[in-house]
């Protein structure tokens, strides 16, 4: 069963065409990943899911419902979180408050439960509190809870991010470039982790990933966008033998020996 | 062309004694000068107007010398030097005032200015006397390097101490003087205008020895939570008395300073909290105090309304008033923001000026005969009396502010000032977060209002002006952005402060401005920062050291 | 797709849509009363009209610094005022000295010329300080805090000069050569009106061409595209920011003779307001657009100049003529609500935004 279905999603920026008649369906609890060249249109595929921009054209339907051109807030209360690729935290506020924010969705206190903090307020509070600190543990930052975020070494800033995105309990996780200036160690730890994550918490996963051992050794399927269009799609076996996948990768004509062609205007 | 190393030093240090001149220079011609000559640090030695000028050149020197590391005479040759070049710029001054009428031009000019400058001499003898002083002072800048830095710091210490004492000569001994036996003591110390040479040496050695008292280790400790309560109600106390401590002479004052302590509460949410720079925050106070005149003046109103029957009218017509103005600019960002909430407060005054509403609005001639609260028989009108209005409201207003402060609205109002499409991915709708921003910060400064219009039982458009909004803004960064502390500490340095020196009120925003810029350029945080609570290791008591380190920036 | 379109509008979308409706509505309503009601004969339309234009000019200059500064540092030169209003409080000086040797009148050209020089080195001198002491250290700051510092400078340099200058009005020396007034197609210009739209007319077409077609001119657009990219290709950054504070500041100043031509009297405080409408002259042109800034004061002086009496009289408010600065803060207002990006501006993409 797929839990978020895209049909013909298109997006244009002046006269750029970002994203053109996008199709894709991810399965309910696999690893999806989206890979392709740089400028391939694979952020701007998080933001038009995530209503961080509307959509030109197009459905995206999440859960059986249409969410193409909802508000941002609206959408992460349907259950989808995602991650940035340049790690966009709260930097003035400490780890834990981060997290915090993340629960948003799911606490209910008011201003006025705020001012008078009456015992409903400091229940959901202290509760917050606790699953904060679990979270925390979750992705290994114990003890980092009280340090401003911008404070915190870049990896555990990367993820902080992910227990931030977790914290709203989402039913699809989007994942941009997690493993992004990492060696291969904490590569290694963080696909271990996302396989986890998965497997523990039955979270969907779809990556936006760059390092190709990454991409092959987690995902179930894989999609590959190119200049705003999808090219490919396959399991990892599937993908690795593509032609215009491999074309993309290494420029035009590589793979099919018909010389450089012209390309898209931009 | 080879520059020994020394040389290419000691031009550094001139070029910004050099630059330290020209700020004594523009201090000299608008007038800080001569105002401030008037008012001695020590009695007939130090004025105040001269530490203005000589100062400048001596902090210059100190601080380029500090990066220079040259044996002593090198040091101290430069350091005389640099008085030298430092002086320049006023010589230059008293040399071509000597020759042109300068006042034409620069009202400031004038024979009593170049005076102070030459210390009372003719022009060939004062320009000497000027040059030698201002070798001399910065001199004590290369001795002051030789000491060791506990020294420094005990030197530098007491003589900042000793310029407070004489510059708040007036307000100490306004203010002692109620304190009985104490008050001989202190008058000890004092001259008739500043203190007298030998309070000073006293005070200077007090300072100097206390700066030297052994040093306890009490940084690092986290503060346990009875400590704190009891710091609280001790300020507690002393804001509750405050007005017997100091006196009826600063009834008034008290007053500025609560009413700009509520309203910067109020900005602290806006600006502070949910990072909307808002630059025509005068609107709200001006709309709670308008409210509170139309309704309870017989001037415009068949039936007017005591005090507590408008009030709640003002305060939901002031939040509204947030609301409406907060709905159009909930897209814009960081400085359009402050743009337009500018050019709103502008579009309100000038519409509370025109003859077009003044039938309902009094236009230029505003609102008289303003009714004061009555609690039972006692109607609240002395300035003590208002007082303790306003501190019952700034007790209101901080248990608000500070409770806010750890809620969950307060974190998605940080969360919106630190991202805002991240936070809006997070949940958090902010449309209605920024408008509960804009409304609680309008009501803080309606409510404001309300007891300004009560306080003077009249208001004028004039006293609505966007100085009033650079005020509260000033007084917020000065304490730091977000911080409730700061709001306090903010307030009674800006506003408290400048009253008391009656010299300050021409050159008020002229520091306020440098103020601004300064706060901006090295210490954004301002001087009381915000402090984050701590969550995670809330309960746990041994904390690993590791961590605590961490987590001090 | 006119279906997501029509999702992403919001309660607040609406009642924003529903307040500039009936200001529109209240405008055209006014315009037409007042029409109807007849109580300006043509040729007191044409005089508002020249007026407008002449006091346009005057907001398309100091515009400009407002434009080149935000297009090569995406911030609001806050203090842009006051390095107007220094050029022009401190030329009052110059002219009232070279009226006292008598040159004023004798050499009208010459006075003039050494008059607007002072102002544009004044003015240039403070922004290009402004800069180095406030900005520059801030480059990679927030955003809200250039901005703090640029409202401290303002009030710094606001009060400085009002304590070298004193606080009082500094009259400007009229001049006899722009005395009386000339017809032209039947249009009545005051002297001093023409001397003004010639004069803006003049540096706009100087300053485009600068920002066009120099060698420093290509260097400014390349920083404003890029600053990094800029330095890779050998651009001195801070040079180049330099240069754009004093070229805004240099046309500021020479504003700030313009408008003593039109308004002779000076005074500490007389750059707030006029900074204010330049601004908004900048937005609604499209900030960071040359031309645009042209456009846009122009349209603000006409705006300002006939709106009060256009739009309001025929709504019967008396003494309309004092709503004509609200009248340019509602335009400043509405165009950063519905179209920051100005009339010939770019839409500001999220990076620039």
């Amino acid at each position: 069963m797929a839990i978020l279905v895209i049909k013909d999603l298109t997006k244009r920026f002046g006269g750029l065409q970002a994203l053109s008649k996008i199709n894709l369906e991810i399965e309910k609890g696999s690893i999806h990943s989206i890979i392709g060249p740089n400028g391939a249109g694979k952020t701007t595929l998080f933001n038009c899911i995530t209503g961080f921009y509307v959509p030109d054209e197009g459905d995206i339907i999440f859960d059986g419902r249409n969410i193409a051109g909802l508000p941002t807030d609206q959408i992460v209360r349907r259950g989808i979180a995602r991650t940035y690729q340049n790690i966009r935290l709260f930097k003035n506020m400490t780890a834990i408050e981060n997290i915090l924010v993340g629960m948003h969705p799911h606490l209910r206190s008011g201003i006025i439960g705020g001012i008078l903090r009456d015992p409903r307020t400091r229940k959901e509070e202290q509760e917050a509190l606790q699953e904060a600190r679990r979270l925390l543990q979750l992705v290994n930052l114990q003890g980092r809870g009280d340090t401003l975020a911008k404070n915190l070494p870049y990896g555990e800033q990367r993820r902080l991010e992910i227990a931030r995105a977790l914290a709203s309990r989402p039913k699809l996780l989007l994942l941009d470039e997690p493993t992004a200036g990492m060696n291969p160690k904490e590569t290694l730890e963080m696909m271990n982790f996302i396989r986890n994550l998965r497997d523990t918490l039955g979270i969907t996963i779809v990556l936006i990933e760059h390092q190709m051992r990454m991409v092959m050794g987690i995902s179930e399927r894989i999609t590959v966008l190119d200049f705003g269009e999808k090219i490919a799609e396959g399991t990892p076996k599937e993908i690795q033998s593509n032609p215009r996948v491999i074309e993309a990768y290494l420029g035009r004509g590589a793979a099919s020996g018909l010389g450089v062609q012209a390309q898209p205007a931009a | 062309m080879v520059c020994p190393p020394f040389l290419l030093s000691l031009r550094k240090i001139w070029r910004s004694a050099l630059i330290g001149g020209g700020v004594a220079l523009l201090l000299a011609l608008v007038g800080m000068v001569g105002t401030f000559h008037s008012r001695s640090v020590i009695n007939n030695v130090v004025s105040v107007g001269q530490v203005l000028f000589l100062f400048p050149v001596w902090y210059a020197t100190y601080v380029s010398l500090r990066q220079m590391s040259e044996e002593r005479k090198k040091v101290l040759i430069a350091s005389l030097t640099a008085g030298i070049v430092g002086s320049l710029p006023l010589v230059l001054l008293l040399l071509i005032g000597a020759g042109i009428n300068l006042r034409a031009m620069f009202v400031n000019a004038s024979p009593a200015l170049y005076k102070i400058l030459t210390f009372g001499q003719n022009l060939w003898p004062g320009v000497l006397v000027l040059i030698v002083v201002s070798a001399l002072v910065t001199l004590t800048a290369g001795l002051l390097l030789q000491l060791s830095s506990r020294w420094q710091r005990a030197l530098i210490q007491g003589f900042l101490w000793l310029f407070i004492a004489g510059l708040m000569r007036d307000l100490i001994l306004t203010v002692t003087n109620r304190w009985g036996p104490l008050a001989g003591v202190v008058q000890f110390f004092f001259a008739a205008n500043g203190l007298t040479p030998l309070g000073a040496v006293l005070l200077l050695a007090i300072v100097i020895g206390l700066a030297f008292r052994p040093r306890r280790q009490v940084e690092s400790q986290p503060v346990n939570s009875r400590a704190r309560w009891m710091v609280l109600g001790g300020i507690a106390l002393i804001f509750l008395f405050l007005p017997q401590i100091l006196g009826p002479f600063f009834s008034e004052i008290l007053d500025n300073v609560m009413m700009y302590i509520l309203m910067g509460l109020g900005l602290n949410i806006v600006v502070g909290y949910a990072g909307l720079l808002d630059l025509g925050y005068v609107a709200f106070f001006a709309i709670g105090a308008y409210t509170m005149g139309i309704l309870t003046s017989p001037e415009l109103n068949a039936h007017p309304l005591t005090y507590w029957q408008a009030l709640p009218f003002a305060m939901v017509i002031a939040m509204i008033s947030g609301v409406i103005l907060g709905l159009p600019v909930l897209k814009l960002r960081g400085d359009y923001l402050a743009i337009v909430t500018l050019g709103f407060g502008e579009i309100v005054r000038l519409l509370v000026l025109s003859d077009w509403l003044r039938p309902w609005l009094g236009g230029t001639q505003g609102i008289q005969l303003i009714a004061q609260p009555k609690i039972g028989n006692l109607t609240l009108q002395s300035q003590v009396q208002l007082y303790y209005l306003f501190l019952a409201w700034v007790v209101v207003v901080v248990f608000i502010a500070w409770r806010l402060k750890d809620s969950r609205l307060g974190r998605s109002w940080m969360a919106l000032r630190e991202d805002e499409d991240v936070a809006r991915a997070m949940g958090i709708n902010h449309v209605t977060t920024k408008l509960l921003a804009f409304a609680t910060g309008a009501l803080f400064s309606g409510i404001s209002g309300t007891i300004f219009a009560a306080k003077l039982t009249s208001v004028y458009p004039h006293s609505m002006n966007f100085l009033v909004s650079i005020n509260v803004l000033a007084l917020l960064i000065l304490g730091g952005m977000g911080s409730i502390p700061g709001v306090f500490v903010g307030a009674l340095v800006l506003i408290g402060a400048p009253e008391l020196l009656r010299e300050f009120a021409e050159y008020r925003y002229l520091v306020y401005g440098a103020l601004l810029v300064a706060m901006m350029l090295y210490r954004p945080e301002g001087l009381w920062p915000e402090e984050r609570r701590k969550l995670e290791l809330h309960e746990e008591e041994f904390v690993e050291s590791t961590s605590v380190a961490a987590e001090t920036e | 797709m006119l279906r997501t379109r029509l999702r992403g509008v919001t309660f607040t979308d609406i009642v924003v849509w529903l307040i500039g409706l009936i200001i529109l509505v209240g405008m055209i309503w006014g315009s037409i009363a007042t029409i109807r009601l007849g109580k300006y004969s043509a040729s007191t339309w044409t005089d508002l009209i020249v007026t407008g234009l002449a006091l346009g000019g005057v907001y398309a200059l100091i515009a400009l610094g407002y434009t080149l500064v935000y297009g090569i540092l995406r911030m609001i030169n806050f203090a842009h005022s006051e390095v107007f209003m220094s050029g022009a409080f401190t030329a009052t000086f110059a002219a009232t000295g070279l009226m006292n040797i008598g040159w004023w009148d004798r050499m009208p050209i010459l006075s003039l010329l050494i008059v607007l020089a002072v102002a544009a080195l004044v003015s240039a001198t403070v922004a290009f300080l402004v800069e180095r002491i406030a900005y520059r250290p801030l480059r990679n700051a927030p955003r809200l805090v250039p901005l703090i510092t640029a409202i401290g400078a303002s009030f710094f340099l606001q009060y400085t000069f009002r304590g070298l200058y004193g606080s009082g009005l500094k009259g400007y020396p009229e001049m006899a050569i722009f005395k009386g007034e000339i017809v032209f197609f039947g249009i009545r210009f005051f002297k001093t009106q023409l001397v003004v739209i010639i004069g803006a007319i003049l540096m706009m077409l100087i300053l485009y061409s600068i920002v066009q077609y120099t060698k420093i001119g290509k260097a400014m657009r390349a920083v404003s595209e890029d600053k990094d990219t800029a330095a890779l290709m050998g651009i001195d950054v801070d040079r180049t920011i330099s240069t754009t504070f004093v070229l805004g500041g240099a046309s500021a100043g020479i504003a700030g003779i313009l408008y003593l031509i039109l308004f002779p009297v000076a005074h500490f405080f007389m750059g707030f307001i006029p900074g204010l409408k330049a601004f908004t002259s900048a937005v609604l042109g499209g900030i960071g657009n040359v031309p645009g800034a042209f456009l846009g004061g122009i349209i603000l002086g006409l705006l300002e100049s006939v709106g009060p009496s256009l739009f309001l009289d025929g709504l019967g408010i008396p003494a309309a003529y004092q709503l004509k600065d609200a009248i340019a803060f509602t335009v400043l207002v509405f165009i950063l609500i519905f179209r920051p990006s100005g009339i010939l501006g770019e839409r500001l993409t999220e990076t620039k935004a």
